[in-house]
């Protein structure tokens, strides 16, 4: 099993702590002038999403984690698992369960290319692109002549999320651009 | 294209060589003389938290100073400092760099409480005059009882960080953490300071141990620690304990970290802002 010294520690890096999968987020070098050294280090549990901040006696080795990011296509949910397909011509499948597709749940639209995290090649975390384009199913009426300024009103995506801020003058029917790290509307794409 | 462009901007640079001149011209109104010791030696120190870094065929690049400017003054140097590279092997990140510049300076005469006394006019001198507070080791660190060495030196560390703001001189380090320090009357502390400025430990000193006997022994005990951590041993440098036993006067040293203190006058976080370059 590889294993990483303090000293490789890089931001990115997968490590296993405590039994789970981690992703090194910062790696701080703290030494008093006549004692030991240590490594203040920040890592993201992949598992539940929490930061954790440990130190490490300097030159201490911690075991890797089998951990990459692949990009793949949603194709279906079966009322279980969500399905995703390698997009490397391999047209290999994996199921991902609800702890990891989690919120992105919000933002998958069939097609689409989402960021798989596979850990021991089991699927783990799914990430959405930055920006999903979705239609709307439900929102209040639009109101003529409202389109630029003025309030703004909640609408429900395809996708069953509920998003705010968006403009009056949307419709249901409309495809609207949505910033999937703040939920938020950024533009209608088309009526 | 590589990464070519120096780290520090041209302003950084120029305030950095104004803090240069401006020490040197605090040694020099104060009579203290201006050294040049080697960089590259055959010895280096035995103390088993730092490693130096080896130049096969010729030494090491000296990790400080302190033993060449020792053997100055057991030979009648008058007080003296020295302000140029020093190396550490495996210190980096954001206040540490392989290869730092260090001011260290010996002052015949005087204890560590003066020494104090004269680091901080100096600090005054290049970051601005403000108060000066003493805390002990063990205010910073809590009770000793039998807590292990490396737990001891992660709460100092941390302790240091949370004196965030403002200038603090720790002193009473415990025996064990004398270093090159004579010992205090009580025999359980060490007559050795440090200086933490805004979370930064800047300056470390010491009212020098002069016992020939004891220097022996306090670098037999860091080889049998280096021992323990299967570290290598350090050969002892002969030439400086013949000086020690020649006699070292009365003294007081302290060593500061100038690129550090660089940072701080540049109200910058990271030593790279201090820095031309890193060199890795």
């Amino acid at each position: 099993m590889a294993t990483y010294s303090t000293n490789e520690f890089r931001s990115g890096m997968k490590v296993m702590l405590d039994g789970d999968p981690c992703n090194i987020l910062e790696n701080e070098f703290v030494k008093p002038g006549k004692g030991q050294a240590f490594n203040r280090v920040k890592m993201r549990n992949l598992m539940n999403g929490r930061v954790w901040e440990r130190t490490f006696k300097s030159g201490e080795s911690i075991e890797a984690a089998d951990v990459i990011d692949s990009d793949m296509e949603y194709l279906y949910n079966d009322g279980e698992f969500w399905h995703f397909m390698k997009t490397d011509d391999s047209y290999e499948q994996v199921a991902a369960g609800a702890a990891a597709v989690a919120e992105c749940q919000n933002w998958l639209k069939e097609q689409d290319i989402y960021q798989v995290t596979l850990w021991n090649d089991d699927p783990i975390a799914v990430t959405p692109p930055n920006f999903v384009e979705l239609e709307v199913t439900e929102t209040d009426p639009g109101l003529k002549g409202d389109t630029a300024n003025g309030g703004t009103k909640p609408a429900t995506l395809s996708t069953g999320a509920t998003i705010k801020g968006v403009p009056l003058f949307i419709n249901i029917g409309d495809v609207l651009k949505v910033d999937t790290r703040t939920g938020e509307y950024v533009s209608r794409v088309k009526t | 294209m590589s990464d070519w462009q120096p780290l520090a901007s041209v302003t950084q640079l120029q305030q950095r060589a104004l803090l240069l001149s401006s020490a040197r011209a605090f040694f020099a109104e104060r009579n203290v003389l201006e050294v040049q010791t080697p960089v590259l030696a055959k010895h280096t120190v035995t103390e088993p938290d730092i490693q130096s870094i080896e130049v096969p065929g010729f030494g090491y690049l000296q990790t400080s100073p302190e033993y060449h400017i020792k053997r100055l003054l057991a030979a009648g140097a008058p007080s003296c400092y020295q302000l140029g590279p020093a190396f550490r092997f495996g210190e980096q990140g954001r206040l540490h760099n392989p290869e730092f510049t260090m001011l260290e300076w010996y002052r015949l005469d005087f204890d560590h409480w003066l020494l104090m006394d004269e680091v901080a006019e100096l600090v005054d001198q290049l970051l601005g005059a403000k108060p000066y507070q003493q805390l002990s080791y063990t205010d910073l660190v809590g009770p000793l009882g039998d807590r292990p060495r490396d737990e001891l030196d992660l709460a100092f560390a941390r302790a240091c960080e949370r004196l965030s703001a403002g200038r603090f001189f720790i002193t009473d380090y415990p025996a064990e953490q004398a270093a090159l320090a004579r010992l205090n009357p009580d025999g359980l502390t060490a007559a050795r300071f440090e200086l933490v400025v805004d979370g930064v430990e800047l300056a470390n000193g010491y009212w020098e141990l002069t016992d020939p006997a004891e220097h022996r022994r306090r670098f037999a005990k860091d080889n049998e620690s280096r021992g323990q951590r299967t570290l290598p041993q350090v050969a002892l440098d002969e030439a400086f304990l013949d000086a020690m036993k020649a006699g070292l006067p009365n003294c007081a040293g302290v060593a500061l970290g100038f690129d550090r203190l660089v940072m701080l006058a540049l109200g910058v976080k990271d030593l790279s802002q201090a820095l031309a370059f890193r060199g890795q």
